[in-house]
């Protein structure tokens, strides 16, 4: 290439000819060559009967290395352009990758979730609104509906009050960290694994045995006659529920604690100088400062009550009337096989997240996130 | 950064060329692929007992189990990249695929061995619109009760053969202070199917087989009376607390694993226990241990005696996806004792061919359970694996959960019909 570009500037007609030629020619045989390797490593992994450490191996170089290849090669082309060309497209070389996949694997994979939903079960008769019609009127979608309601109302208002309660109480005491750890150590749990050790708090055994389950344990203890938890409606909601503030409660509780640290301490000292009480200050000064940060935390719980899907899945199944949306699409899709009522759900749940992302987002380009 | 690009593109061309040699060293190897849903201990005994067939024709068997079967299969089988042969535990599945085409119906060699290995009801169980194309290989069989055999004898309780023996030994327990049954059938995902194979039982007891094999295609409704009236025997027993261990709130919280328990404590809380034949595994270990000595079993009396003691199960099918000799030789040997014997011998399964021996299990209990099985004279597929999914996996599961929790017999037997797809 080198040797070309020198003799460009004194070339004769032939020879910038031959020069074009030769761009063109690369132009075409790089990318070329880049495929060849792409789709050879692609073939490998899908059709070798290789030891799976050697398919690991060359799946994890196939992979990182394709991605850099395909860059160095899309950054090498757009080079070569002219100068406009080249300052225009630039951005999509590192941009484009990421809309590629964003589109491949999110945007249209929701396009035909919805256009599923108006098929029949195995997707070959269109069925018009009928899936629909089963979402909004199966009893077992209408508990569904309520249910995430209950999850949305107690899950986001306790996580989040609880939050805000301990990132005002921890701001105060001496063991700030202490506390504050122990309370952010269930964030590192999965829900699954929430579940498993839930189970055994719930744990229920007949009266007259040893109780297993601590909740039963103590009912037992100061002579009350053990429960089976789960049984128990509506009750057996709330006591999910209270699984789902025990995991996110760390979490607002540490984004709440450091928009707390950035209030300007004078503001605060005004307000003591002025006689306000300690409520006074909380209520009046300290909540109204962070209440964006309560709408991002609020919002980003409701998603996950919305979405909760794990915990009913484990604990109960969505036996005893503890049904949800998520549980609901999950059992439709891959139980029973039937793709146009599950994509309907999905895209129901979907529909039901949007004003929630909506707002969400209005409030991050707020602060400039965006 | 240049020297890096080199050095990937080398790798990867390399890589490339790795890939030609790797398939030309793989393809002088007669590989058969096998799928299915069965894992760890149980793959193991498969692998061995088709270890002779491997040695006589060269053919290498590459079985691989997940625990997800039955997602992975239908995706695998859409996706274009079936495997040669799987073993589907749910004769829907089997429906499925060759409805879509995707499955060799059997040849002539293999029809002819399933015709003079099996009873018929095999062949009809792996039938879709009258062409055959599924062969049983290890089966299970639900209808058997298990008790604590030393503490019996102690009490010098009796082995009831009909169904009014059955319930004078329960009110005989009830009197001595003690509780008949264990029952627990919270199973995850799947809790209620514990109450669903009662069910089955019952009908296939009371009913019979033709209006059970109706019930199933939903020729009769689930409301129908005759199912009405099994629910009904049914909650005599399970919703009447001087029957059954904890009463109903440990048969819906109790996992079907840990429901067995309470009747090897001392002294028993349980007495009789209904299940497969696959519980054994789910026992203490100190019982599983001494097998033959702590534990008896009886088949569940039949109510009806025009239909003897009928036995309901199941078992996973295998099934062709690519037609090729290797293919064909591996099924045709499945469709023979001698595919089952050694793993028979290593104990944890039975098997449905008729010409087998029954010497070759290794004990008393699994040789009664696979006598039980080839003599009965009713043998029927459990019925929820043979309903659609939103039934026989969905709203029959629910509804045995929503009925012992309270909820009236009608409104459940209707919620259920309601669900039919």
């Amino acid at each position: 290439m080198s040797e070309m570009e020198k003799t460009q500037g004194t070339g004769s007609a032939a020879q910038k000819v031959l020069v074009a030629a030769g761009r063109v020619l690369i132009s075409l045989f790089i990318p070329f060559v880049a495929f060849i390797v792409l789709y050879g490593g692609f073939i490998f992994l899908r059709d070798s009967n290789a030891p799976q450490g050697i398919i690991a191996a060359v799946a994890i170089i196939w992979g990182v290395g394709g991605v850099a290849l395909l860059f160095w090669v899309a950054d090498w082309i757009v080079n070569r352009l002219p100068m406009n060309t080249a300052k225009k497209l630039q951005p999509f070389v590192f941009v484009g990758p990421a809309l590629v996949i964003l589109g491949w694997y999110l945007f249209l994979p929701a396009l035909r979730s919805l256009y599923l939903s108006f098929f029949d079960a195995r997707s070959q008769e269109f069925v018009g609104l009928q899936n629909y019609v089963f979402a909004f009127t199966d009893p077992k979608m209408l508990e569904s509906f309520v249910n995430n309601l209950m999850w949305i109302i107690l899950g986001t208002g306790g996580a989040v009050g609880f939050g805000l309660l301990i990132a005002l109480l921890a701001d105060r005491s001496k063991f700030e960290k202490f506390f504050k750890s122990l309370v952010f150590l269930p964030m590192a749990i999965s829900f699954v694994g929430a579940g498993v050790i839930w189970r055994f708090v719930y744990a229920y055994k007949p009266p007259g045995e040893e109780q297993i389950g601590l909740l039963n344990a103590l009912v037992t203890f100061f002579g009350g006659n053990p429960q089976a938890w789960f049984t128990l409606r509506p009750w057996n909601n709330v006591f999910l529920i209270i699984i789902l503030v025990w995991l996110q409660t760390g979490y607002a509780m540490v984004i709440i604690s450091a928009a707390l640290k950035g209030i300007p301490t004078t503001i605060i000292e005004a307000g003591r100088i002025d006689g306000a009480s300690e409520l006074k200050i909380i209520t009046g000064i300290l909540i109204p400062s962070i209440f964006t940060t309560l709408v991002t935390v609020s919002t980003t719980i409701i998603i996950i009550s919305l979405k909760i899907f794990d915990i009913v899945f484990t604990m109960t199944n969505g036996n005893f009337g503890t049904e949800v949306i998520a549980s609901m699409q999950y059992k439709q899709m891959f139980r029973f096989l039937h793709y146009g009522r599950g994509s309907a759900i999905a895209i129901v749940l979907v529909i039901a997240v949007i004003p929630v992302m909506w707002y969400n987002l209005k409030q991050f380009s707020k602060r400039e996130g965006f | 950064m240049k020297k890096v690009v080199c050095l990937l593109i080398i790798v990867m061309i390399a890589m490339t060329s790795l890939t030609a040699g790797g398939q030309q060293q793989a393809e002088p190897a007669r590989v058969v692929t096998v799928f299915g849903a069965f894992v760890d201990e149980e793959a193991r005994r498969f692998e061995e007992a088709i270890r002779p067939f491997e040695e006589a024709t060269g053919i290498q068997i590459r079985y691989e189990g997940s625990p997800e079967f039955e997602t992975l299969i239908s995706v695998r089988v859409e996706g274009g990249n079936p495997p040669d042969i799987a073993a589907l535990p749910q004769p829907g599945l089997m429906k499925n695929f060759a409805a879509g085409g995707h499955l060799v119906p059997m040849w002539s060699s293999l029809e002819q061995a399933v015709d003079s290995n099996y009873a018929p009801v095999w062949k009809e169980l792996g039938s879709y619109n009258g062409t055959p194309y599924g062969v049983f290989h290890r089966v299970n069989a639900k209808s058997f009760v298990w008790y604590p055999k030393k503490a019996w004898e102690a009490e010098g309780y009796e082995i009831p053969t009909t169904w009014d023996e059955l319930e004078s030994l329960m009110d005989q327990m009830v009197a001595n202070g003690h509780t008949p049954w264990a029952v627990g059938m919270e199973s995850g995902g799947a809790t209620g199917w514990v109450g669903t194979d009662w069910i089955e039982d019952i009908m296939l007891r009371t009913a019979g087989p033709d209006l059970y094999d109706q019930w199933i295609t939903n020729e009769i409704p689930f409301n129908h009376p005759s199912v009405k009236k099994a629910f009904e025997i049914l909650g005599e027993i399970w919703l009447d607390p001087k029957y059954v261990y904890g009463g109903v709130n440990t048969i819906l919280t109790t996992s079907f694993g840990d429901a067995p328990r309470p009747m090897f404590q001392d002294p028993p809380r349980a007495w009789m226990h209904r299940q497969g034949n696959f519980i054994t595994g789910f026992f203490p270990d100190h019982i599983q241990d001494n097998l033959v000595e702590e534990v008896g079993v009886f088949p569940l009396p039949g109510i009806d005696p025009e239909y003897g003691i009928p036995i309901l199960g199941g078992g996973d099918q295998f099934v062709a996806f690519t037609d090729s000799p290797d293919v064909r030789e591996f099924m045709d040997f499945l469709a023979t004792w001698e595919s089952g014997e050694l793993w028979a011998r290593a104990g944890g399964a039975l098997f449905p061919y008729l010409n087998q021996d029954l010497d070759a299990y290794p004990n008393e209990i699994e040789r009664s359970l696979a006598e039980a099985l080839v003599n009965a004279e009713v043998f029927r597929f459990d019925a929820s694996d043979l309903m659609p999914g939103p039934v026989g996996a969905g709203s029959f599961w629910t509804g045995m959960v929503d009925w012992v929790g309270g909820k009236s017999l009608d409104a459940v037997l209707n919620d259920i019909q309601r669900s039919w797809p």
